[in-house]
């Protein structure tokens, strides 16, 4: 057994042999997460690689957003072992989804809740789990003769994917939110880890259809890591620009549903139409408005030649132009103000103990951006600066949205404007055995990472998705406590996370 | 005020025309895909996809299931065999599900309701969204569609906020077990007549979901479609197309 001090440190889209991943004992896991996290690293990945007949090897993936670099550790356990939820609660969204995926109980915290609702499917084949039906799902309830339960789901009042709220309110204050979701759960993994490759590619970019990019070029970066195929400059400066484009159109979007949200109509109306234009220019180079078909193993599908580059440098420019008095009006108008300041406060404190990530995370001042901290592609040599906001309030999560739609708008105008040259797509071959390879992306969301683990044939012996979301539906349930609940759907909005990201 | 007046007029006005032809789309839009097969025999899987859109008919030739095409770069196929391509046609919505396979991918058109039907819903139509087990990309574009370009409400078509206050429900999505009652409760909630709509590749044969053990594969046979609408996610154009010939609000039925 090595200590964990030899664990190996390695890169964003980089690969470590699986057998340079120290065993450590669970306690010794458990203690190092604790003190790492403390210390001020974040848990990227948490998930279980059934080994042998009756064994579930833990492999945990550390991230250290100053240094960039990223760290695997990992414990052999049986059907039981003491939770890491007691030295690290990041660990606990892990727990329950490892209790569900894998069927391994954590002991010493709460019995863990189940997350998505299904039979597990990465359980070791000698262990058998009794059945749970479905719809049982034990919710807490605030006892009380004035307190009162809302309920709120799974098929919403607007055009929305399903999930389920359960608000504990003494009248018009919440005191408690629980979200029940697992309703979109469509089996991702376990497709990814068994369809041909470019069957795959389809998969990963349907994981949430509103981050085709983020999704697609973190499943490519695992592949491509792990078949030792190399993008070239134009092929990265592509998928940049077009990640750049799911961005601007997402946050454009959410800038006009918060309009829509609080009945500012004018807004709502030109940031719809805006979204689209952004949207347009994906279908310009890629045929689908949310660039399927553009993110490839190896590089892109798609050229921008010359003329293609000068109109999409031509509408960028005359996007931004109209954006900003449409931003001028939500942001100057005194009621729009009076109405998204003070609503669903999240602490920058809360922040940083849970592990948020994304655009939630920025505008509680927490400054973490995979495209900053672990830069990658195009954005080692093209940098953004990372967006800030201090409130944590419904206000912050809509100005960093608008400060990062024009940063967005500002590279997306400097990058197609020099191209630099390349193949579109290098050649990527069979992947290398026994290998770990990570890749993280900065959707418009936060922080997609895909973890693809090698048998000793180079076959995919496990793919571990994690959205952004996954976190962060937990800050959403911490935000609305104290808020009314008529403010539900504006918090939920200013976070707009996605149910299928997290459902897989 | 005057801040928000001079936006509002710089904003002109944007609907998109739906009569007087085809919409033009950007040239690598995939729109309705075509095939022209040599008329051999196909063998097993006579066209190498990675998706369901190729099958054999009774007579083993190769049939396009447009409702099963995932619209990706890997579906055009250019062989000694045949070739599959994309046109830049997106009208491909149809009244039936075998209304979408055929031996050229060309789809029959979705045919008018009767007039009874029509006489409820064609000047009003309030729908209920669905999402079962989809990725949110269909969402996407049916939110779309509600916006000042394609500007569903012109045309007396709203989404509303409850099955009670509807005339019929837009499903989504593979249909996850996950999402199975909730979908049969909302559909059991519209009053009869009602009018179902499948809207993308998911919701008629399980999409990319396909053969996963987690989803029904598509809307299940016990509900009844009306209006089957292909598409990864399809265009909102398309939606707007099939739900206005549905209506008998676009003359002609030919294409």
């Amino acid at each position: 057994m090595r200590p964990a001090s030899d664990a190996v440190r390695f890169g964003n889209r980089r690969t470590v042999p699986l057998a340079s991943v120290p065993l450590l004992s669970i306690d010794a896991f458990g203690d190092r997460i604790g003190a790492d996290v403390s210390a001020g690293e974040r848990i990227i990945s948490l998930f279980g690689l059934p080994e042998g007949a009756d064994r579930v090897r833990l492999i945990v993936v550390l991230g250290d957003d100053d240094s960039g670099r990223l760290r695997a550790l990992s414990a052999l356990v049986a059907q039981r072992y003491p939770s890491l939820t007691r030295t690290c609660p990041q660990a606990s969204r892990f727990e329950r989804e490892l209790a569900e995926q894998c069927g391994v109980i954590p002991e010493g915290r709460a019995a863990p809740k189940p997350l998505r609702r299904h039979a597990p499917d990465h359980l070791p084949h000698a262990w058998r789990v009794e059945a749970r039906h479905r719809e049982a799902y034990p919710f807490s309830a605030v006892a009380g003769d004035e307190v009162h339960e809302v309920a709120v789901g799974p098929v919403h009042a607007g055009i929305i994917e399903p999930g389920h709220f359960r608000l504990q309110a003494h009248g018009e204050e919440v005191l408690a939110v629980e979200i029940m979701l697992g309703y979109q759960h469509r089996g991702v993994e376990r497709l990814l880890e068994t369809a041909e490759r470019r069957r795959a590619v389809l998969i990963a970019e349907s994981i949430a259809g509103d981050s085709v990019l983020a999704h697609a070029s973190a499943f490519c970066g695992v592949i491509e890591a792990l078949a030792r195929s190399h993008k070239s400059p134009r092929a990265q400066a592509i998928r940049g620009l077009a990640l750049e484009l799911e961005r601007l159109a997402n946050h454009v979007g959410d800038l006009g549903a918060l309009s829509g949200d609080i009945a500012y109509q004018p807004a709502a109306a030109y940031f719809g139409r805006l979204r689209g234009e952004c949207l347009n220019l994906l279908l310009l180079i890629s045929g689908n408005r949310y660039g399927r078909g553009l993110v490839r193993p190896g590089g892109v599908g798609f050229d921008i030649p010359p003329a293609m580059a000068e109109e999409v440098g031509a509408r960028v420019e005359r996007l931004r132009d109209e954006l900003r008095p449409v931003a001028a009006l939500f942001f100057d108008t005194p009621s729009v103000q009076s109405r998204l300041e003070g609503v669903g406060v999240l602490s920058t404190e809360v922040c940083r103990v849970q592990g948020f990530v994304g655009p939630v995370a920025r505008s509680c001042g927490v400054p973490r951006d995979v495209r900053h901290d672990f830069p990658y592609g195009v954005y080692r040599f093209g940098q953004i600066p990372v967006a800030t906001a201090w409130a944590g309030d419904v206000h912050a999560r809509a100005l960093v949205r608008w400060l990062e739609i024009q940063r967005s708008l500002a590279f997306v105008g400097e990058q197609v404007r020099a191209l630099p040259r390349g193949d579109l797509r290098s050649p990527c071959g069979p992947l290398a055995p026994q290998e770990l390879a990570v890749a993280m992306e900065e959707g418009w969301r936060g922080e997609t990472v895909h973890v693809a683990v090698t048998d000793d044939a180079g076959r995919i012996r496990r793919h571990k998705v994690v959205d952004p979301s996954f976190h962060n539906w937990e800050a959403l349930a911490l935000a609305l406590p104290g808020n009314e609940v008529s403010d539900f759907p504006l918090c939920n909005k200013s976070f707009n996370l996605s149910y299928a990201g997290h459902d897989l | 005020m005057l801040d928000w007046l001079r936006t509002r007029l710089a904003q002109r006005t944007n609907p998109v025309p739906v009569r007087g032809g085809l919409t033009p789309l950007p040239e690598r839009f995939r729109g309705m895909p075509i095939l022209s097969d040599r008329g051999a025999e196909a063998g097993e899987r006579p066209f190498d996809v990675p998706s369901r859109l190729v099958r054999t008919d009774a007579r083993r030739l190769p049939v396009l299931d447009v409702g099963a095409c995932l619209f990706s770069p890997e579906e055009i196929v250019d062989t000694p065999e045949g070739r599959i391509a994309f046109t830049r046609d997106y009208r491909m919505a149809s009244s039936t599900r075998e209304g979408l396979v055929s031996r050229t991918g060309e789809v029959e058109l979705a045919q008018a309701l009767d007039r009874r039907m029509r006489r409820l819903f064609g000047r009003s139509l309030r729908l209920r969204s669905v999402s079962a087990g989809s990725c949110g990309g269909c969402e996407a574009e049916l939110v779309a569609l509600s916006n000042v370009v394609f500007d569903l409400a012109r045309f007396g078509i709203q989404f509303v906020a409850s099955p009670r206050h509807a005339d019929g429900i837009v499903i989504t999505g593979a249909v996850s077990t996950n999402m199975r009652d909730a979908l049969a409760r909302t559909y059991a909630a519209v009053a009869d007549p009602r009018i179902v709509i499948a809207v993308g590749a998911c919701a008629i044969s399980g999409g990319p979901f396909a053969g996963s053990p987690e989803v029904l594969g598509g809307v299940p046979p016990d509900i009844p479609v009306d209006l089957w609408i292909p598409g990864c996610p399809p265009h909102p154009l398309t939606v707007l197309d099939g739900m206005l010939r549905l209506l008998g609000r676009l003359e002609g039925g030919e294409r």
